[in-house]
């Protein structure tokens, strides 16, 4: 079986983006990017599937910019077998990942992708849905535990109240969320090996998919600054602000 | 305009999520429909249509759909969608799953976790950990909107009289089946639309601390039990109830945050809240910045004094 692992580049987790002043979007110049920390935890799921005899294959894909052909060697660094980059510089919104990832899953044959739940940047979380959708294959999101077995895969999920599990016949999506595993630390050694494993280029038009965005962004702001509070002395205070200066006790 | 809001319920009743998608769809304005979608679902069916404002309550009872599963449930869905301009359902942990779902079969984008409503093709909605408002127009003929709870007041109940119907199901596509669902249940309200928010982060230590420390004060609240990453990864608490970008967004009346840093990622989940109260011994965490009331000190000690002096 080989599994699909789509990997986005995303600003790291650490920064805090500033709204660019035009208004029109948030400032990414010399900004430092990362691999979105779901996809992170979605790779180590993948190469743990491999490396305990139920994968033959990890392959990594990333839609977008040349640069996340950096992101796509992290992949490979720790464990994803090769690594395919879906070219453009276009914008792309989920639907357009959907479709392009649903002709890459094709080409390639695989029996499962796994994604993570939420990228950190525009926090969709909806491609892997509508991936699983455009497949028609069946789909397990927010995953914490993934257990594979005969043509089927088990899957808990985090849903509100608990958790749920749930059986899916294969092919199938799985989205992970942060509970599933903790990944691993590209070693140095691994980190070289993973500049001589293979790197696929396709241009994201040989694939048949139209990527125009369906969404416009009119604007962009900051939200609102919350007012400056106060340190107060103590427990007695706090009390008295909270009954008679705020009401809510 | 015409609005089409997926119900979430667990057959019986409907979730009080449910309530404020409609109040989002009120104010895109427009006849409102609720399709309850589930199996034996007709006390639920029963409960939407007393929801204000509400036109008519198309019902999808099959067994196949008692566990509401997206593959089914979508495809269905997808189908009924076609005649509306809308398509609304609360951005909980159901409509996260089902939304895009929909969206992809119905080939058009999702405007996902809306904050406000522009206007009828236009939505604010928070992204990079809520760094930022982004304005967005879709030009799609259907519009698939999730919706973020703590941002829209829940539809007032009671008075409505809606019209039920029932409407044609889909096919048993047999690829997904319910093995099992653990819920928990607590006599707490509800995170998503508690009144008063108590959240405990790393600092807690253990479970048992957490229970000892964060709970008393809950109870004095009346409140729900929130927390950060770190202690719901940690297991001090379940999954769910973690506030924040990747867990669940609050708004309550009263939030206090206890030994919690206030990384951005949480930050996300809890500044809309209308008070925040900060407990934590380092005066530079950075939850100070958005706390109306602060105290510095060890929580072991600030946290059981509050509870006996409420
Ligand atoms: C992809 C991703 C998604 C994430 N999503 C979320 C999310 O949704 N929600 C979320 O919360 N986090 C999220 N995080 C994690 C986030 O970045 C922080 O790591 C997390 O919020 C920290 O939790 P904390 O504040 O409890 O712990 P810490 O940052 O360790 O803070 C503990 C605080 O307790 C204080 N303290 C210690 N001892 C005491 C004491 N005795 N008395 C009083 N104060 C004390 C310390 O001064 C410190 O400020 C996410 C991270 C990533 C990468
Ligand atoms: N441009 C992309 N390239 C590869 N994978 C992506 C891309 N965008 C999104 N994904 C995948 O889809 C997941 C959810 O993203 P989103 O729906 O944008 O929140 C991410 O965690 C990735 O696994």
């Amino acid at each position: 079986m080989k599994i699909l692992v789509p990997v986005k580049r995303v600003v790291d987790f650490n920064v805090k983006v500033r709204v660019k002043a035009d208004g029109t979007g948030v400032d990414l110049a010399n900004v430092k990017m990362a691999m979105n920390p779901f996809d992170e935890i979605a790779v180590e799921e993948a190469v743990r599937l491999r490396e305990g005899g139920l994968a033959s294959e990890v392959i990594a894909v990333s839609c977008g910019v040349t640069a996340a052909q950096d992101t796509l060697r992290t992949a490979m660094a720790v464990g994803a077998d090769r690594a395919v980059l879906v070219e453009t510089d276009a914008e792309l919104q989920p639907l357009a990942v959907a479709k392009l990832l649903r002709a890459v899953a094709e080409r390639e044959g695989v029996q499962l992708v796994v994604l993570g739940k939420q990228a950190i940047d525009d926090d969709a979380n909806q491609t892997g849905q509508m991936l699983s959708a455009l497949l028609g294959w069946p789909q397990a999101t927010f995953a914490s535990k993934v257990v594979v077995g005969d043509n089927k895969v088990t899957v808990t999920r985090e849903i509100d109240g608990g958790l749920e599990t749930i059986e899916l016949s294969l092919p199938a999506v799985v989205t992970v969320d942060l509970r599933l595993n903790e990944p691993r630390f590209a070693s140095l050694p691994n980190i070289m090996k993973a500049k001589k494993k293979p790197l696929d280029t396709l241009k994201a038009e040989e694939l048949g998919v139209d990527v125009a965005p369906r969404l416009k962004t009119l604007s962009v702001a900051e939200p609102p600054k919350r007012a400056g509070g106060v340190i107060l002395a103590n427990v007695a205070e706090l009390v008295s602000r909270l009954r008679d200066e705020a009401k809510v006790i | 305009m015409s609005i089409l809001v997926i119900a979430e319920h667990d057959n019986q009743h409907i979730k009080s999520a449910t309530l404020n998608a409609v109040t989002a769809a009120k104010q895109i304005g427009g006849d409102i429909d609720i399709v309850v979608l589930g199996g034996d679902c007709a006390a639920a069916a029963a409960e939407a249509a007393k929801i204000d404002g509400v036109a008519r309550v198309r019902v999808i009872d099959a067994a196949h759909y008692k566990d509401q599963l997206a593959e089914n449930a979508a495809i269905i869905l997808a189908q009924m969608a076609g005649t509306y301009t809308h398509v609304l359902v609360a951005a909980t942990a159901f409509g996260k799953n089902l939304g895009p779902r929909v969206a992809a079969l119905l080939d058009v984008a999702q405007v996902s976790d809306i904050v406000a409503v522009k206007s009828p093709d236009t939505f604010v909605r928070p992204i990079y950990a809520g760094n930022a408002l982004a304005t967005v127009q879709s030009s799609d003929p259907v519009k698939l909107v999730t919706v973020r709870t703590a941002a829209f007041d829940a539809a007032p109940t009671g008075g409505g009289s809606a019209v039920v119907e029932n409407a044609p199901q889909g096919p048993d596509l047999g690829v997904s089946k319910l093995v099992s669902r653990e819920l928990a249940v607590s006599a707490r309200p509800e995170l998503g639309n508690a009144r008063v928010v108590v959240s405990g982060g790393r600092a807690l230590g253990s479970a048992d601390a957490f229970h000892a420390v964060v709970e008393p004060l809950a109870d004095k609240l009346g409140a729900a039990i929130g927390a950060s990453r770190a202690a719901v990864d940690a297991g001090y608490v379940p999954n769910d109830a973690q506030v924040g970008q990747t867990g669940k967004a609050v708004a309550p009346e009263l939030y206090i945050a206890i030994g919690i840093s206030g990384a951005i990622q949480h930050l996300a989940g809890m500044t809309e809240s209308k008070v925040i109260v900060a407990i934590n011994k380092d005066p530079d965490a950075p939850i100070f910045q958005v706390a109306n009331y602060g105290l510095v000190g060890d929580l072991f000690e600030l946290v059981p004094q509050l509870t006996a002096s409420l």
